[in-house]
């Protein structure tokens, strides 16, 4: 199928982080799994893959039914298989490394079931019979389609309506190309709508091209996957400038389309999180030669993955810790940032009084975090919005009738696997609802 | 320093480790090769009417993920001509006069046998070996076997062999009979110096799932084979046993069949074998093995005070008795040592669905459930447990499951002493 996507986009450059496993290896590996009983990997995966079953039947040959296994419980397993952060769940609870032995590498072993079946063009469920309900979901992200895939095995139509003109989300627009690319990312979501039964309606944005309310009216239900919203500014003079820019948008833009590195010599990330890690590899790996991560707490205290920082230094990157910029700076001719002045602060985070540092930069990228998209469905009455977060209960309901929700939006962001979770778990509650409704 | 020598029914080496007659002992350079590496003696490649091979003609079984941990055949005996092999075997022996050059032999008349073990001698062969074993091929020509199978025909060309030579005689056994010692008591009545045992074992080792032809496949069919290496090492140490304590039996056995390390060979020792041969793991692995092999018999020597190899032969033999002498009034169980203890889990549901559902992932009631300050560390129900070794088996961690004698007041007893002589048993455990 030709790409929907622009065949230069800056990420199409990015090697694999880690590469996929020939059959050879993936037999090895395999092999080499205990096969746990009640095993911790699978309490440690938020979807709960049978990971010791898949892996054995990795072991035996039996590739396809290996997949089927991982997709019955996730069926986003392709992207989670290059994006979960396995370090800290599956592979670091592998009992391996209470042994001091190298734990299994499930992310791996998952990507080459996962892989091979979309090669294969391998399709492993069917949509339910009929029911004749109809569920809208808001935004077209791991969210939602895990909910609505699961809703199509239940026999209800659905309906995707996303803003943008690509489906995946932060898969397709956020997600490091080093783990995950978008075209690998547009690949899966066309595998998942293949189920049938899933209309799309892409560049729709709800709140403004159709209205919340006209949406309950039309359908049964409704969930509302719309992730999180754009990146967070720091409100400091200069931030106006060229060159200033939140990291998710500058993301999406090399993912999408392209970004310019070539001039740019040094480059400021203000953030500790993972994006902010995320990003200073990739600006790197674009060929920016310094690149700086400002944060204003300590490197034992990030937020960011430490296996990722580890990362990130292995490729170069610097860091400022226990700094907080306070304004941005262009020079006369207004061609764009210049310098970033900061402060350094104390253990509280408190600026410390004469402690300016000005550190040189033609880019500046904000990774402080997003907005929160809750305030969007304000206006329904019933739904509980917390700091911007849709509170729900576990299994995704919120407090007003046919209304679900799931993912970054009601979690507050987490990550994807996350998301498909709670796609799912939304999913069967739904699936419930519509039940009880169609006996009333 | 430990003295390796060797002395298998007469025929010495520098040490135990012989190349067993197979494709490493095909020729005189592949066996000077390996007296380098560290051999001590080989017994040469089966000499006879030189045969026409196939293509393939091995086959190897994986199991999780270990290749070839069995192994299997349908080549038959050698296929360069007899001259080739008697000029290879003299140059050998002149070039290696200490080694054991032990020639094999396979043929069918008498007069075919006292040319062929004249030739042999004439040539330099310390000893000989008849080929009693092969199970494919040649058996159906009346050979191998075929011989080795009827006790009969076994002690008569034995006793041709032994008049006609002048060097020690050995016999070399198949496996493929319900019980070895008839065939090991008519090797020794045909007059053999000793036997070789085992041969391979009738074998299919695999299906071409897709092609609907066994393997290893020959065009579009094939055949059943001889099965070898690690896999069948417990077949092949019951049969060395089974000769090594019958008291009738007394004469010296090279063991052969699965020896893959010196932990093996020396199994087999302890089992009454005074030299070991290998084929498979040469195969596998090549000669260099050898190293280890005479490494680790040193030290396993050093450790327990064996000077020499006398020593240690046998010395598991009075061990092995009859079910009915065992202790029923023994008791064990299983006692899990929660420092090394991973958590993985695998003793749980090994005993749950294969032994005695007593391991359980927590104790019974007790929610909390850390064992130094592990979560997942499994309990036993000992008053259940009847200490069958399943959890042992299967745990990863070497020493983590221990099977731990208990003190339950009953005096020894067996079955015999109980049937015969009302000795008390104790009540039973996990039979309910
Ligand atoms: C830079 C970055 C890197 C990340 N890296 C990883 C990683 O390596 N591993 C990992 O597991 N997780 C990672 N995450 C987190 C992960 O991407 C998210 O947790 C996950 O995508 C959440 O899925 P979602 O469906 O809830 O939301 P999203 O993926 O954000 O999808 C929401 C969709 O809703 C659409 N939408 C929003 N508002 C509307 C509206 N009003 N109408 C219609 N559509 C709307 C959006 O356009 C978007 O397509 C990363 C996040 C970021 C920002
Ligand atoms: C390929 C192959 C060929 C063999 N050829 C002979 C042979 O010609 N004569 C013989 O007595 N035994 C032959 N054997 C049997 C071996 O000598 C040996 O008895 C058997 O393989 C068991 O030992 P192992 O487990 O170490 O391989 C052969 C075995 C193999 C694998
Ligand atoms: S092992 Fe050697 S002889 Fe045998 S098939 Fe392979 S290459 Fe050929």
């Amino acid at each position: 199928m030709p790409s929907r996507l622009d065949a230069e986009r800056s990420e199409v450059v990015f090697e694999d982080y880690k590469g996929a496993y020939t059959p050879a290896q993936a037999v090895l590996e395999a092999n080499r799994c205990i096969y746990c009983s009640d095993a911790p990997c699978v309490q440690a995966c938020p979807t709960h893959i049978e990971i010791p079953e898949f892996i054995r039947k990795i072991s035996t040959g039996n590739v396809k039914g290996a997949a089927r296994t991982i997709f019955e419980a996730n069926i986003l397993g392709t992207s989670c298989a290059r994006v979960c952060p396995v370090e800290v769940l599956c592979v670091g609870d592998c009992v391996y490394n209470e042994l001091g032995v190298p734990p299994i590498q499930i992310g791996k072993l998952q990507r080459y079931a996962t892989d091979a079946a979309l090669a294969g063009g391998e399709r492993f469920f069917e949509a339910g019979t009929e029911s004749g309900k109809r569920v809208a979901l808001i935004g077209g992200g791991p969210a939602s389609l895990a909910c609505a895939h699961e809703l199509r095995r239940l026999g209800h139509r659905c309906t995707i309506f996303e803003k943008r003109a690509v489906l995946g989300g932060l898969n397709t627009t956020g997600i490091a190309p080093h783990k995950l690319k978008a075209d690998t990312s547009v690949e899966e979501v066309d595998w998942i709508l293949g189920i049938g039964g899933i209309d799309v309606r892409a560049s729709v944005e709800v709140g403004k091209d159709v209205a919340l309310e006209a949406l309950e009216r039309e359908h049964d239900a409704v969930f509302f996957g719309a992730g999180l919203g754009a990146d967070t500014l720091m409100g400091i003079p200069g931030e106006e400038l060229a060159g200033v820019e939140g990291a998710v948008a500058w993301i999406e833009k090399m993912k999408l389309g392209r970004v310019a590195t070539g001039e740019v010599k040094r480059c400021v990330v203000v953030g500790g999180g993972n994006t902010a890690i995320d990003v200073v590899r990739e600006a790197r790996t674009l060929g920016i030669p310094e690149v700086t991560m400002v944060y204003r707490g300590t490197e034992p205290k990030m937020p960011g993955y430490a296996h990722e920082w580890k990362a990130a230094l292995g490729q170069g990157v610097r860091a400022e810790w226990q700094t907080l910029p306070v304004a941005f700076e262009g020079d006369a001719s207004g061609a764009g940032v210049k310098r970033v002045k900061c402060l350094r602060v104390d253990d509280a985070k408190r600026p410390i009084a004469g402690s300016e540092v000005t550190l040189e930069a033609d880019l500046v990228l904000l990774a402080i975090g997003q907005s929160k998209l809750g305030e969007l469905l304000a206006s329904l009455a019933g739904i509980e919005i917390a700091r911007g977060v849709v509170v729900t209960d576990a299994a995704g309901r919120t407090g007003r009738k046919k209304w679900f929700a799931g993912g970054d939006a009601k979690n507050g962001g987490k990550e994807v696997v996350n998301a498909a979770a709670e796609g799912m778990a939304a999913a069967r509650a739904i699936h419930a609802f519509l039940a009880g409704v169609g006996n009333a | 320093m430990p003295d390796l020598s060797t002395n298998c029914a007469g025929i010495r080496s520098p040490n135990p480790f012989w190349l067993a007659s197979a494709p490493p002992a095909n020729s005189g350079a592949q066996i000077q090769r390996a007296f380098d590496a560290g051999w001590g003696g080989a017994v040469w490649k089966t000499l006879g009417q030189p045969i026409q091979n196939v293509s393939s003609r091995f086959g190897g079984t994986t199991i999780r993920g270990v290749q070839a941990a069995g192994f299997n055949n349908i080549e038959l005996i050698t296929d360069r001509s007899l001259e080739t092999n008697f000029r290879e075997i003299y140059d050998t022996k002149k070039k290696y006069p200490k080694h054991a050059v032990v020639v094999s032999l396979m043929v069918e008349t008498r007069d075919e046998w006292r040319d062929i073990i004249k030739r042999s001698i004439d040539a330099g062969a310390d000893g000989l070996e008849l080929n009693f074993g092969c199970p494919h091929g040649m058996c159906e020509r009346g050979m191998g076997s075929a011989v080795g199978q009827e006790p009969r025909v076994n002690q008569e060309i034995t006793s041709w062999a032994v008049e006609y030579s002048t060097v020690p005689v050995l016999v070399k056994l198949t496996p493929n009979v319900s019980d070895i010692v008839p065939h090991g008591l008519a090797a020794k009545r045909g007059g053999a110096h000793g036997v070789s045992l085992i041969n391979t074992i009738k074998s299919i080792i695999s299906v071409d799932v897709d092609n609907f032809v066994l393997e290893p496949r020959v065009g579009s069919r094939s055949t059943n084979g001889g099965y070898c290496g690690a896999a069948v090492k417990p077949i092949a140490l019951h049969m060395v046993a089974s000769l090594a304590r019958h008291k009738d039996f007394g004469i010296p056995i090279s063991g052969i069949g699965g020896i893959s390390n010196w932990r093996d060979a020396v199994e087999f020792m302890l089992l009454g074998s005074s030299s070991v041969q290998v084929c498979t793991e040469v195969m596998l692995r090549g000669y260099r093995v050898v190293g280890d092999m005479i490494e680790g018999l040193e030290e396993y020597m050093r450790t327990h005070g064996f000077e020499t190899l006398d020593q240690l032969i046998g010395k598991a033999i009075p061990s092995y008795s009859e079910w009915g002498d065992l202790d029923l009034n023994y008791e064990t169980v299983a006692k899990i040592d929660a420092k090394s203890c991973i958590g993985c889990q695998a003793c749980v549901v090994a005993c749950m669905d294969g032994a005695h559902q007593c391991i359980f992932p927590q104790k019974p009631g007790d929610e909390a459930h850390v064992v130094e300050g592990k979560p997942r560390v499994p309990w036993i129900d000992e008053s259940e447990c009847v200490g069958c070794n399943l959890c042992k088996i299967v745990c990863p961690v070497p020493g983590c499951i221990d099977m731990v004698a208990v003190e339950n007041g009953f005096k020894p007893a067996t079955w015999n002493q109980h049937v015969h002589e009302g000795a008390q048993l104790r009540p039973k455990k996990g039979a309910h």
